[in-house]
């Protein structure tokens, strides 16, 4: 188990490498310094409080999305819808937000529950058409993306519509903001929230049930071997059902924690990238929610640094979606580079 | 509300074709039993290509730009495809997740390049396509309206190049062939056939189609490059499956796609289509793509070996 878990993170290092060094050939081809490029994007994320805090904002939404592919790749599962979920779990809380007055201490408690119990239930339909109807959660999933997004897409402008704009959402108050003074203050006026500090308990949570709790188990037994759980009697459907609605919930979440955290409101006609580098970082994480966090502050880094680099030498600041688009590919074909250590350990072995 | 159908019926050809030639694309490479998420970021390398070629040669070869922009088009859609075929067939990578890589690479780098080109991430084409009216043809009451009238060029060659894949597919020893790697590549080997050249071969097809697509999409609606196709490639995904892995299904699904997008897109300007609300217009693809898979999951026409890599060694 020891090993496994080592070669999981030497992979992951191998791929984050391949990465940065395709992302440094592509600033070379449109005639910039890669040495210079990184640099900047390095001290544009963590050069001053402010912008420590704006990676570990930006970092925030990626954790709970990563969280969501890992809990539903433990039952074998692959949620690629955490981006519908995220927008599902966003306009429920907003609409709690705009509608609702209580105190913040009230509030939010209420909008985390909302966000969590939409994008469940939003994650629980593939989950059903899997569990029931044998549909693959891919494809369902992929649907209910595009079922979200135009679902926003109308719903915004029709009930929660800004008084000036048609494309998005009025602004949330204050008191249903993740934000708070002493946090923004402690980091000189960053756009760090509440999110962080809610996004570590539930990542120790899910590290729990997965490790430590009896649904763990089944959930982990489902995913390796689905005839050998139903043998052992474990209820296969029952599991996939639930899988795939507490992903949805962490990726609920993570829509709360990007619509209400980092941003005020919501806008229309975006499908939230956060969702799908939630793959990544769950392929990054090797699958465990403590490496799911350290995946999202890497991805964080770069995306909250790109700005900056931007500034500094010109380079476009979709290096950083390269960079990470580069990783997920190096990851998927991670099988490669394992199996070449395998024969080397083989062959060491046999010296 | 025949006078109306008339008028969106062209628009609505306009819109079904890139998702036909994209959807047609996946038949290839799914049939070929290799998974393609990759759609949507193929058609975007596409659109990418035609625009960068368009951009540059429209000034002094008017004539010719938009052919070159298209086959630049099928030929980026084709390399980017080369990457996805490399992961699933040589490394037996997940299909889904290099699928996913192909999308979140074309989003990034077509962006990224147009950004350190045009500083704006945008590149517009001055030219597109022109409308022709079929000579005789177009003169036929309602149907010359619908059909003849106003068409573009590339229409045509699309329809052309679903026909030619039907027969290629049905009627040809490569289709026979392609289909068998799909369903039973073990067996298929065991005949003979290189597997892993049929797959490579169905991928590149697919991903030269996809391109093909987004290229369409800049000549004859769109006019420019901005970043995104907006789910068209989803979209196509969806017919692929509503339409049952099969040519003539996927043209009707397409189709049938294609012209609800289009009312909705029209439902505002159009008095009589007011009342319909856009929300259930446009999710209804997806939605009847949901429920189609609940009733095919019993008897499903997908192809049997599909998402998993073949592997020589493994019997």
């Amino acid at each position: 188990m020891k090993i496994r878990f080592n070669r999981d993170y030497l992979l992951s290092l191998i791929a984050v490498i391949l990465g940065l060094i395709a992302g440094a050939i592509l600033m070379i081809v449109t005639n910039n310094n890669p040495f210079e490029g990184y640099n900047y994007l390095f001290r544009g994320g963590t050069m001053n409080m402010q912008r420590i805090g704006n990676t570990i904002a930006t970092a925030t939404p990626l954790i709970f999305a990563g969280l969501s592919v890992t809990f539903a790749f433990r039952t074998g599962l692959f949620n690629i819808g955490a981006s519908g979920q995220m927008l599902i779990g966003g306009l429920c809380a907003t609409a709690i937000a705009l509608n609702v007055s209580l105190p913040k201490i009230l509030l939010l408690p209420l909008m985390i529950i909302v966000a969590f119990i939409a994008g469940g239930l939003w994650g629980s339909i593939a989950g059903f058409l899997k569990a029931k109807f044998n549909v693959h959660e891919v494809v369902a999933t992929i649907m209910l993306n595009w079922i979200a997004y135009w679902t926003v897409y109308y719903m915004v402008p029709l009930y929660l519509k800004a008084e000036f704009l048609e494309t998005e959402s009025r602004r949330i108050p204050s008191e249903a903001s993740l934000r708070i003074e002493w946090l923004r203050d402690f980091f000189d006026g960053s756009y760090i929230n509440l999110g962080i500090v809610l996004a570590i308990i539930v990542a120790i949570i899910v590290a729990f049930i997965l490790d430590k709790t009896t649904l763990g188990y089944e959930l982990k037994a489902v995913g390796y071997n689905r005839t050998a759980a139903e043998t052992a009697g474990i209820d296969v459907n029952r599991n996939i059902m639930l899988s795939m609605g507490i992903a949805g919930g962490l990726a609920g979440l993570a829509g709360l924690s990007l619509y209400a955290g980092i941003a005020t409101n919501m806008q229309i006609g975006v499908l939230p990238m956060q969702g799908f580098d939630g793959i990544a970082v769950s392929l990054l994480g090797a699958n465990s929610p403590l490496g799911v966090f350290f995946a999202a502050i890497f991805f964080g880094l770069l995306h909250s640094g790109k700005g900056f680099m931007t500034a500094m030498t010109g380079i476009p600041p979709e290096i950083a979606d390269t960079i990470i688009a580069t990783i997920i590919y190096f990851a998927a074909t991670s099988v490669v580079v394992d199996r070449f250590l395998e024969n080397r350990r083989k062959r060491r072995e046999t010296k | 509300m025949l006078e109306l159908l008339i008028q969106i019926f062209p628009y609505a050809i306009a819109f079904t074709i890139p998702l036909l030639i994209t959807s047609l694309g996946g038949l290839f490479s799914e049939r070929s039993g290799v998974i393609n998420i990759g759609l949507e970021g193929l058609m975007l390398v596409g659109l990418f290509a035609a625009a960068l070629t368009i951009s540059q040669l429209e000034r002094t070869m008017p004539g010719q730009a938009i052919w070159w922009g298209l086959l630049a088009a099928a030929l980026a859609g084709a390399l980017l495809a080369l990457l996805h075929a490399f992961a699933c067939v040589t490394l037996h990578a997940n299909q889904i997740i290099s699928g996913i890589a192909i999308n979140m690479t074309s989003a990034a780098l077509t962006v990224y390049l147009a950004r350190a080109m045009t500083g704006s991430g945008n590149i517009q084409i001055m030219i597109g396509l022109s409308r022709r009216n079929i000579p005789f043809l177009s003169e036929i009451p309602i149907i010359g309206k619908m059909l003849f009238s106003g068409t573009y060029l590339t229409t045509w060659i699309v329809l052309f190049i679903l026909l030619a894949s039907w027969f290629l597919l049905y009627r040809m020893v490569f289709g026979l062939r392609l289909r068998a790697c799909g369903e039973h590549p073990h067996a298929a080997d065991a005949a003979g056939i290189n597997v892993y050249l049929v797959r490579y071969i169905a991928v590149i097809i697919s991903g030269a189609c996809a391109g093909l697509g987004g290229g369409i999409i800049l000549v004859t609606y769109s006019g420019e490059f901005n970043g995104t196709v907006a789910g068209l490639g989803f979209l196509a995904l969806a017919s692929l499956i509503f339409g049952q892995w099969r040519p003539l299904g996927i043209l009707l699904a397409t189709f049938f796609f294609g012209f609800a997008s289009t009312i909705a897109n029209v439902s505002q300007v159009i008095p009589e289509l007011a009342n319909i609300p856009g929300i259930i217009l446009k999710t209804f693809p997806y939605v009847f793509t949901l429920i189609a898979l609940v009733f095919s999951a019993k008897s499903s026409q997908a192809p049997k070996a599909i998402g998993e890599p073949y592997d020589k060694g493994k019997r």
